[in-house]
């Protein structure tokens, strides 16, 4: 950046940057169809692989759903931040006065607006396939709603920390999935609940917890992770 | 906030090779002592459980070895945040050299834990709140060595295994609340639960002791694999090679 242009705030240094990924991700809309192919996939393999028996998999819907879901968000994390590490945009983004956690959550958020949205959407089609009732169908969405922004938020820590590694991607799942645990446990029990016609109140309220926790504290943890990385 | 000079004199990697070679024979030998005290008192002393009858006598092993687990992850964040925070080269050694240990007890708490669970529950593999909280302990030690393993500069592995640990201990209550939330949601009381009210005094000395000398263990063998590994990485320095060659002391 010239001396002579103005400084943005750091307001406007997010919104500029979220409008630049978004329109990365626009254009190389194919690659975003991945995940969301290998979330259908997974799922399907399970009718195959256990039985097509409905009650089966009904008790079982809500967990591979999640589990395939957890995956999909983990390999989506690739695209988070590679390019941008390759072509050396993301190390001057670290050298800009801006704080570079703010920067991160920016990255983190558009990335999550073309990864996680979809998976949400997908989701009630994996519903039907899973035989999941219909207000298990909206819970499900609810979960996923507040669960993947998790995932793209931790992820995005293991993603910073094995971004220079050249077998970054094996490393990056022991990095990563164990956290991932207590979305799992509580988005997949709510699903499970609320099939039962039980109240759901509580494991809402752990993953919006869980939420504001890595909202405040994973882009810091990814923005130092970053500055390892591309050092 | 500085640190004293002191700190820094001691833990210049030199000192502290010649100071931890002072330590370890003190440690090795009164975790030896306190091993076979232990041990005796546990085995042959201590009465049977009037439940359990002699196979409760695994908790001499198992518990201290769980408790190890996790005092080492702790003692290995805390050495990686001063590491990160105050740049001592020693501080980050401590932490990559600590997981092994840690990754090995909790491997150990894992393995008695299915063996005891087996005269008590019938089987080796029970998703137990405690075991699965232990395992996923397991992935969060191997996931931290596999990152080690794989940065090659070890100012950057060590920078990186540090922001892995905080995370780790950040997310270590979550963790382990909610697998223990979703236990008894999915078992109820099928179980049966150790949690003893209280312990008798003749059993709870053994365990004691075992558990001094499981910590004693992992002082010793910290610092003699830290030795190791500040060989290693000063190889370059005249006083290594000093050490090395045997000119002088």
């Amino acid at each position: 950046m010239s001396a002579s242009t103005q400084q943005p705030s750091t307001t406007g240094a997010f919104i500029s940057l979220i409008k630049r990924d978004l329109m990365l991700s626009y254009r190389h809309r194919n690659e975003l169809l991945n995940p969301l192919l290998f979330f259908v996939i997974v799922v399907t393999l399970f009718p195959l692989g256990v039985s097509p028996e409905k009650q089966l998999l009904q008790t079982m819907a809500p967990g591979v759903i999640w589990v395939a879901a957890l995956l999909a968000a983990m390999l989506s994390l690739d695209t988070l931040f590679k390019s941008d590490y390759e072509d050396g945009t993301l190390e001057q983004m670290m050298l800009s006065p801006h704080s570079n956690a703010v920067l991160v959550l920016a990255k983190i958020f558009s990335h999550w607006l073309v990864t996680g949205v979809p998976i949400i959407l997908m989701a009630p089609l994996l519903g039907i396939f899973m035989f999941l009732p219909a207000e298990a169908v909206s819970t499900l969405m609810l979960t996923l709603l507040l669960g993947t922004p998790i995932l793209s938020l931790v992820g995005a820590i293991g993603m910073a920390l094995t971004l220079g590694l050249n077998r970054g991607g094996m490393l990056l799942s022991l990095l990563v999935l164990p956290l991932y645990i207590p979305v799992l446990i509580f988005s997949a029990n709510a699903v499970d609940a609320s099939m039962a016609g039980l109240e759901i109140k509580g494991q809402l309220y752990f993953l919006e917890a869980l939420l504001v926790l890595s909202i405040t504290l994973a882009p810091l943890a990814a923005a130092a992770a970053l500055k390892i990385s591309v050092e | 906030m500085k640190l004293p000079a002191i700190v820094h004199k001691f833990s210049s990697p030199k000192n502290f090779y010649i100071m931890s070679g002072k330590m370890i024979p003190w440690f090795m030998w009164s975790f030896l002592l306190s091993l076979f005290v232990g041990l005796y008192y546990g085995l042959f002393v201590a009465p049977p459980d009037y439940q359990q009858g002699e196979s409760y006598r695994i908790m001499y092993i198992h518990v201290p070895a769980a408790w190890m687990s996790m005092f080492i992850y702790m003692i290995m964040a805390v050495s990686a945040a001063v590491g990160l925070i105050w740049r001592i080269k020693t501080a980050d050694l401590m932490a990559s050299v600590s997981a092994p240990i840690g990754a090995a007890f909790t491997f150990l708490a894992l393995v008695t834990g299915s063996l005891w669970g087996k005269p008590m529950w019938g089987t080796y593999w029970v998703w137990d709140a405690r075991l699965t909280s232990e395992l996923i302990l397991l992935f969060l030690y191997l996931g931290f060595i596999a990152l080690q393993a794989s940065i090659e500069d070890p100012r950057n592995a060590a920078r990186a295994g540090a922001i892995l640990l905080i995370v780790g201990v950040v997310n270590i209550p979550i963790i382990h609340y909610s697998v223990e939330w979703w236990s008894t949601l999915h078992q109820g009381a099928t179980v049966a639960k150790f949690d003893k009210p209280s312990m008798h005094i003749s059993m709870l000395i053994p365990l004691l002791v075992l558990a001094t000398s499981f910590k004693l263990y992992y002082v010793a063998s910290v610092l003699m694999r830290a030795r190791g590994e500040i060989l290693r990485r000063e190889q370059n320095t005249r006083w290594v090679k000093e050490i090395v060659t045997g000119e002088s002391s």
